[in-house]
């Protein structure tokens, strides 16, 4: 009896999950939450959009190091607390705006090594990992013809400055497929002009298919399954021995693998516990930091001669 | 035997890790004669000897290396090989060859260098033995 209780516990908690998987996928197109009741509600609508971000349901998306790591022996709720405490100290110091995987961002860190004891990188984004205040990223970019890539900790205190230069997704969560990818697709100018999105528009996602190189490869990209790749073109470097192996290696039953859907995930429950807990200070932040923005770009109008 | 030769897997199933050991290739970036001919012929010099403790290098440290025929040293100006954070890894092994003194053969560098190899050399010049001042003078972009 005990163990069937358990059972129906853990499918109805799976079930949330699913909910959410299939939430995030439609999230890519912008679509309003509805599994929020608040949002239903008529008077929701008269919300203007930066309002409805600060939504625990989309700020998963927007925050996602906030969420703690899901492995449960590494789960600690007092640690956890405190890294987000830690977490919004630094926020409060320096602006770290809204990226994705596919943006292009450009961080300026202070090095001992520099002269001038300040750097710049400027990149795309291909990956995005960690949780708390191990949250890092990498940017790639080609300079002088060779691929460069750096990973840089997302709370690191040597981070000065943060820009988003270009705000948008691509079709995967990682894009480590670029470094076997022709370099055009990871050439990005240093003095690149940043472009402003306007405010509420749903994140624009780039859709380029990127054309591979000849192999070897990194990896075995033939055997995953990147939206970014134009599959056709990279099927011509691939031999008939590793054509045949791909059916071998492929595992169609994984989006039916409910138990390693609620492992890898965080419930939705503790996900708006958690976001209930910094959504107040996080929306000062952000108003405060437009506020600024808008000073800014008053007090600097752009010379037209 | 034939059955023990059996069980012996033929393939990797872990990534390599891009370290830089005895008989690694790399790729010369300086203009000098024999390091441009020895990357337009198509056959990069061949690490012989890698002057640290554990013999694998990494970004700053001296190699030896043969090239077209002769033993040349050189220094690691950027590896593949997994970097900390804030630390460029790049996607080729890049070399700058060196004399014996440490100035290097050539007069201009094609590729950009990491800011830290700036500190890392300044800690290994010795006054009148080896000299790595004109490298770092030469490096066109710091990344």
């Amino acid at each position: 009896m005990l163990l069937r209780n358990i059972i129906q516990r853990s499918l109805t908690k799976v079930r949330v999950n699913v909910q959410l998987q299939l939430e995030r996928r439609n999230a890519t197109v912008a679509s309003p939450v509805t599994l929020d009741e608040n949002v239903v509600r008529p008077e929701a609508k008269e919300l203007s959009k930066s309002d409805q971000k600060f939504n625990s349901l989309q700020q998963r998306f927007v925050y996602p190091e906030f969420l703690p790591n899901p492995t449960l022996e590494w789960r600690n709720p007092i640690r956890e607390k405190l890294e987000r405490i830690d977490m919004m100290r630094r926020r409060s110091q320096v602006d770290l705006p809204e990226f994705y995987v596919g943006s292009i961002l450009a961080v300026t860190s202070s090095t001992q090594h520099a002269v001038s004891k300040q750097t710049r990188f400027l990149g795309i984004c291909i990956k995005r990992e960690g949780c708390g205040l191990r949250a890092s990223f990498v940017l790639r970019n080609v300079i002088d013809h060779i691929g460069i890539e750096i990973r840089y900790f997302l709370y690191d205190p040597k981070i000065l400055k943060l820009d988003v230069i270009k705000l948008e997704k691509r079709l995967d969560d990682e894009l480590y497929y670029l470094r076997d990818a022709l370099p055009e697709y990871s050439t990005f100018p240093e003095d690149m002009e940043p472009e402003i999105l306007p405010d509420g528009m749903p994140i624009p996602i780039n859709t380029t298919k990127v054309v591979m190189k000849p192999r070897p490869w990194y990896a075995r990209w033939e055997r995953t399954h990147f939206q970014g790749i134009n599959r056709e073109l990279m099927m011509t470097h691939v031999s008939e021995k590793m054509k045949m192996q791909i059916p071998l290696h492929e595992k169609p039953w994984e989006k039916y693998d409910l138990m390693k859907q609620y492992r890898s995930t965080i419930p939705e429950e503790e996900q708006k516990d958690i976001f209930a807990e910094v959504d107040s200070e996080l929306h000062k932040l952000e108003l405060l930091r437009k506020k600024q923005k808008r000073k800014r770009a008053f007090v600097k109008p752009l010379k037209s001669s | 035997m034939d059955l023990l030769r059996l069980g012996v897997r033929k393939f990797h199933s872990t990534p390599s890790c891009n370290h830089i050991i005895k008989m690694s290739r790399l790729r010369v970036v300086d203009n000098s004669a024999i390091g441009k001919e020895a990357m337009a012929e198509g056959r990069p010099p061949k690490v012989i000897h890698v002057y640290t403790k554990t013999g694998v290098g990494t970004i700053g440290d001296k190699v030896l290396m043969a090239i077209k025929g002769e033993k040349k040293k050189g220094i690691l100006v950027g590896v593949k090989k997994h970097q900390p954070a804030n630390i460029p890894k790049f996607d080729t092994n890049n070399v700058v060859l060196i004399d014996d003194s440490g100035t290097p053969l050539g007069t201009r560098i094609h590729a950009p260098v990491p800011h830290l190899l700036r500190t890392i050399l300044k800690e290994r010049t010795i006054a009148k033995k080896c000299d790595y001042s004109k490298l770092i003078a030469i490096a066109p972009r710091f990344v």
